[in-house]
């Protein structure tokens, strides 16, 4: 029996890593998790001027059906072991962004706050920095598009 | 009242406990650790003074001793007045007024957390920002941070 002529136009050629990183960068789910001023602007961005809506993001209040965590504001060190455990919590991929000076690096409290994390990535690995204080909405969309531009270029082949 | 007529009141019911006044901004009554509750009863309790807010409580590090600086208002006289009692660093213990103005739970514990100054007879003395198994009370000039926190570096 021959395939041509019976599936019509419905049959799509590609690879398999093509089409899974197509469908993770595509449904990125974040979860909602602010912790400071960095919080207004990630809201911002998910409401209907930026619209992160349209890169298949919606935001769920749970880690355990969450892709993607925007650490928005200043870690202190008794919210690190919460951010971790949230982390922790989240099903395989996931993703971090670090989003504004705070949770990149401790930002303004660099030298002298004893009481917050010097960045984000001393607890959770962390995958893109969005700098800013705060970033804008146009600079978070920047990164959202750089970790999809990172996922697409992902394979699901075990390397080594 | 003037805060000149208060600091004579004072004088008159409470005697040597009450140190002296300085006249200031906010002009402040210095008043012996160990009695600053009964003075706050009668600030609190009585016709002519009336105190029903406690505005503000807060802890100083004056280097040689330890403060904590009672900012007082009265609503139905119009009057208000600052208080100040001084304890040694290395042991210091402040009577609770938590009894008299409920606010004062959560001042005394911001003062405990950050100062190390005891309020006897508060009813949940804990640390209320730090985290509770936090190492020394930051706010104090001599204050050294911890080089880890559950095994997370804390200074760069």
């Amino acid at each position: 029996m021959r395939i041509e002529g019976q599936f019509n136009d419905n049959v799509i050629v590609t690879s398999l890593d093509y089409f899974i990183n197509w469908a993770r960068l595509s449904a990125l789910w974040p979860m909602t998790f602010g912790l400071a001023c960095c919080a207004i602007e990630m809201m911002a961005t998910g409401a209907s001027r930026y619209d992160w809506d349209r890169f298949g993001m919606i935001p769920r209040a749970s880690p355990r059906q969450s892709d993607l965590m925007i650490v928005a504001g200043t870690v202190t060190l008794k919210m690190a072991s919460r951010v971790k455990k949230l982390y922790d919590q989240m099903a395989e991929p996931r993703y971090v962004i670090a989003m504004g000076c705070c949770a990149t690096s401790g930002g303004p409290y660099w030298q002298h706050g004893y009481h917050v994390l010097k960045g984000v990535d001393r607890v959770i690995p962390v995958d893109v920095y969005v700098p800013g204080c705060p970033p804008r909405p146009e600079s978070l969309l920047e990164g959202v598009m750089n970790l999809q531009e990172k996922i697409r270029h992902q394979t699901i082949a075990k390397v080594g | 009242m003037t805060p000149q007529e208060i600091f004579d009141a004072l004088k008159s019911q409470f005697g040597d406990v009450i140190i002296d006044l300085t006249e200031n901004v906010d002009t402040w009554i210095r008043v012996k650790p160990g009695s600053i509750a009964d003075v706050c009863v009668f600030l609190h309790d009585d016709e002519a003074m009336k105190f029903e807010s406690l505005m503000c409580l807060s802890g100083v590090d004056y280097e040689e001793h330890l403060s904590v600086v009672y900012h007082l208002s009265s609503s139905s006289h119009r009057h208000r007045i600052t208080l100040k009692v001084e304890v040694p660093r290395d042991d210091p213990h402040v009577p609770t007024v938590e009894h008299l103005w409920l606010v004062a739970n959560w001042h005394e514990r911001e003062a405990y957390d950050m100062f190390g100054i005891v309020f006897d007879g508060h009813s949940d003395l804990r640390r209320i920002l730090c985290p509770d198994d936090w190492e020394g009370h930051p706010l104090r000039k001599d204050y050294q941070v911890q080089e880890f926190y559950r095994g997370i570096k804390v200074e760069v």
